[in-house]
C-alpha cells in the first residue's frame, strides 16, 4: 500500500466513526433492530464462550495448584483464580471469541450485501442502511460484550470450582465466598468497561470492513478476514491500554 | 408531415421533461467512463439506453440517484439538481425514483413480504399491518407473483427475482423508473414477459422510465425512444426504426446488419 492510499484509508475510517456517532445519537433510534442483533450476537457466541471459558477455568486451576501447593499456599487458590478470571481471562476469552465469531459474521454479511448491491438498494429507497445495518450492530456488540463477559466469568469460576473440588472436597459456598472476597468493585467495573470497548472496536472494525468491501466475491472473503484479524489485534491493544489506565487507580 | 419534427415526442404535444442530463462526466481514477453524456427524458416515456458491456450504463443511472458522484456536468431529475442535494432532499427525490438493479438486489435475509414492507416501514413509516398487507399484495399482483409472498428470495428463479425487485420499487409509487438490464440472463420468453411488465408499468402508473440494456429485442419491444452510449458519449437519439435506419458503424453489432 502506498502512503497516499493509507492516508485515504485513515480518513475513511475517521469519517465512518464520525458517521456512526452522528447516526447513533440522532433519532429515529433503531431499538427493535438493536434487540434483534443483541439476540443474534448472543446466540452466535454463547456456545463457544461456555465451552472455552469452562475449560480455561479448569486448566488454569490445574496448572496453578501444584506451584501453590509447593509453597503450602493451596488455600489461596480461589483468590488467585478469581483475580485472574475477572481481571484478565474472562474478558480476553470473550473478546477473542467475539472477534472471531461476530467479526467474521458482520464482515461477511455486510460484505455480501455490498457486493450484491443490497446496500445500494436500501440507499436508493431512502431506508438509511447505515443506521439499520451498521449502527445497530455496533451498538449491540457494545452492549452484549459486557454481558457475555459476566457470563464467561461465572462459567470459568465454575470450571475452576470443579477442579478445586477434585483436589480436595471443598464446599461450593466456601469457594465462592473466598472468590467474592478478593474481587473489588474496581475489578468488576474495569473489566466491564474494558469489554464494552472490545465490543465497540469489534463492531466498528467489522462493519467497516463489510460496508466498504470490494466488489466481487473475493471482496466478501477479504472483508471477513480483515474483520477478524484487525478485531483480534484491537482486543489485545485495548487490553493493554486499559490495564495501564486501571493501574492508576489501584 | 412536418420534417422538422425529430421524433414522436413532438407529435405527442409538448410533454414535460422529467430528467435533463447535460454533459455528464464520470471518472474512476484516470479512467474516463462517461464523457459528455446528455439526454432528456419526458413524461410517460420509455427511453432505452443502449450500450455495450462496460460502457458505463450502470454508472450513468447510479449518478442519477446520487449513488455515485458525477465529476462534471449537470443532472436534473424532477427539478432536483442531483449533485447538489442535501441528504434530506436526496431522500425526497429517491422516494420518487424507482431503481431496479441488474442483479435484483433482493434482501436475502428477509422474506418477499419483508422485502416489500421494508421501504414502506422505514421510509414512509407505515406500520398499520392492514395497509402494509394491502400494498404488498397489490404490488405483487402488478407483477403477477402473489403466491410468492411468504417465500425467501433464494427460492425464486432469476426472472421472478427481477419481478420482485420491480415490485419493491413500484410499491413506493415512483414517478420515474430506472431499469438496469431488466432482461439480462433470462430466456427469451421470460425476457419478453419482463418487457410486457415494463410496458404495463408505464401504462398503469404513467411513469417515465429509463431502460438500460444491450438486448436489442428488449429495446424494440419497450422503447418509445432510444439513445446509444458509445465510448462514454451519448450518440444517436431517435426511435428504434430511426436508429436502425442509420446504418451506424457502432450500432451494427446490436442490429446485426
Ligand atoms: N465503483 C467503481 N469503481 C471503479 N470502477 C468502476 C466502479 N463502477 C464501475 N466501474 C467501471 O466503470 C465501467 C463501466 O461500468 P458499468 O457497470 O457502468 O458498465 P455497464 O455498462 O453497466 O456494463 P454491464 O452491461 O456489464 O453491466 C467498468 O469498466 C467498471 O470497471
Ligand atoms: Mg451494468
Amino acid at each position: 500500500m502506498t502512503i497516499p492510499k493509507t492516508l485515504i484509508g485513515i480518513a475513511d475510517v475517521y469519517k465512518f466513526i464520525v458517521r456512526f456517532f452522528r447516526s447513533a445519537l440522532v433519532p429515529p433510534y433503531e431499538w427493535r433492530e438493536i434487540g434483534n442483533q443483541c439476540y443474534a450476537q448472543g446466540n452466535q457466541s454463547l456456545f463457544l464462550i461456555t465451552f472455552t471459558s469452562f475449560l480455561a477455568g479448569v486448566v488454569f486451576t490445574k496448572q496453578s495448584q501444584p506451584s501453590l501447593a509447593s509453597f503450602g499456599a493451596e488455600s489461596w487458590l480461589p483468590s488467585l483464580v478469581s483475580q485472574a478470571v475477572v481481571r484478565s481471562l474472562g474478558p480476553l476469552i470473550t473478546g477473542l471469541i467475539c472477534a472471531g465469531k461476530l467479526g467474521s459474521n458482520m464482515g461477511a454479511e455486510l460484505g455480501s450485501m455490498q457486493v450484491t448491491e443490497q446496500i445500494d438498494a436500501m440507499e436508493v429507497s431512502g431506508t438509511r442502511p447505515f443506521s439499520y445495518l451498521v449502527v445497530t450492530r455496533i451498538v449491540s456488540a457494545t452492549l452484549m460484550l459486557p454481558i457475555l463477559v459476566i457470563y464467561a466469568d461465572c462459567v470459568a469460576l465454575l470450571g475452576s470450582f470443579v477442579m478445586v473440588n477434585a483436589f480436595n472436597d471443598s464446599s461450593f459456598l466456601l469457594f465462592f465466598n473466598e472468590v467474592a472476597e478478593r474481587i473489588t468493585y474496581l475489578d468488576v467495573f474495569g473489566s466491564l468497561i474494558k469489554s464494552a470497548f472490545f465490543g465497540l472496536a469489534i463492531g466498528t472494525i467489522s462493519t467497516y470492513a463489510g460496508y466498504h468491501s470490494d466488489k466481487g466475491t473475493t471482496g466478501v472473503g477479504k472483508a471477513a478476514n480483515t474483520a477478524v484479524v484487525i478485531s483480534m489485534i484491537s482486543v489485545f491493544i485495548i487490553d493493554l491500554l486499559t490495564l495501564q489506565v486501571l493501574n492508576f487507580f489501584r | 408531415m412536418n420534417n422538422l419534427a425529430p421524433s414522436s415526442e413532438v407529435l405527442a404535444g409538448a410533454p414535460t421533461k422529467v430528467v435533463e442530463i447535460i454533459d455528464l462526466e464520470k471518472r474512476f481514477g484516470d479512467r474516463v467512463i462517461l464523457n459528455r453524456v446528455s439526454l432528456d427524458l419526458y413524461e410517460k416515456e420509455n427511453l432505452v439506453v443502449l450500450g455495450r458491456s462496460g460502457s458505463g450504463k450502470s454508472v450513468l443511472i447510479k449518478c442519477m440517484v446520487g449513488l455515485l458522484k458525477a465529476d462534471g456536468g449537470s443532472i436534473n431529475v424532477l427539478g432536483y439538481q442531483v449533485p447538489l442535494l442535501s441528504v434530506h432532499e436526496l431522500n425526497e427525490l429517491r422516494l420518487q425514483v424507482g431503481f431496479s438493479f441488474q442483479g435484483s438486489a433482493l434482501y436475502d435475509s428477509m422474506t418477499i413480504r419483508q422485502n416489500l414492507e421494508f421501504p414502506l416501514k422505514r421510509n414512509l413509516r407505515i406500520f398499520d399491518q392492514e395497509v402494509l398487507n394491502e400494498k404488498v399484495m397489490q404490488a405483487l399482483k402488478d407483477v403477477g407473483l402473489e403466491n410468492t409472498v411468504d417465500m425467501n428470495p433464494d427460492e425464486l428463479s432469476g426472472g421472478m427475482k427481477k419481478r420482485i425487485g420491480i415490485a419493491r420499487t413500484l410499491i413506493l409509487k415512483p414517478k420515474i423508473m430506472l431499469y438496469d438490464e431488466p432482461t439480462s440472463g433470462l430466456d427469451p420468453v421470460t425476457a419478453s414477459e419482463i418487457n410486457e411488465l415494463i410496458l404495463q408499468v408505464r401504462d398503469t402508473y404513467h411513469t417515465a422510465s429509463i431502460i438500460i440494456t444491450h438486448d436489442i429485442s428488449c429495446a424494440r419491444q419497450v422503447s418509445d425512444r432510444m439513445v446509444a452510449l458509445i465510448r462514454g458519449e451519448s450518440k444517436l437519439q431517435g426511435t428504434f426504426d430511426e436508429l436502425r435506419g442509420r446504418n451506424d458503424e457502432d450500432l451494427k453489432h446490436f442490429f446485426n446488419y
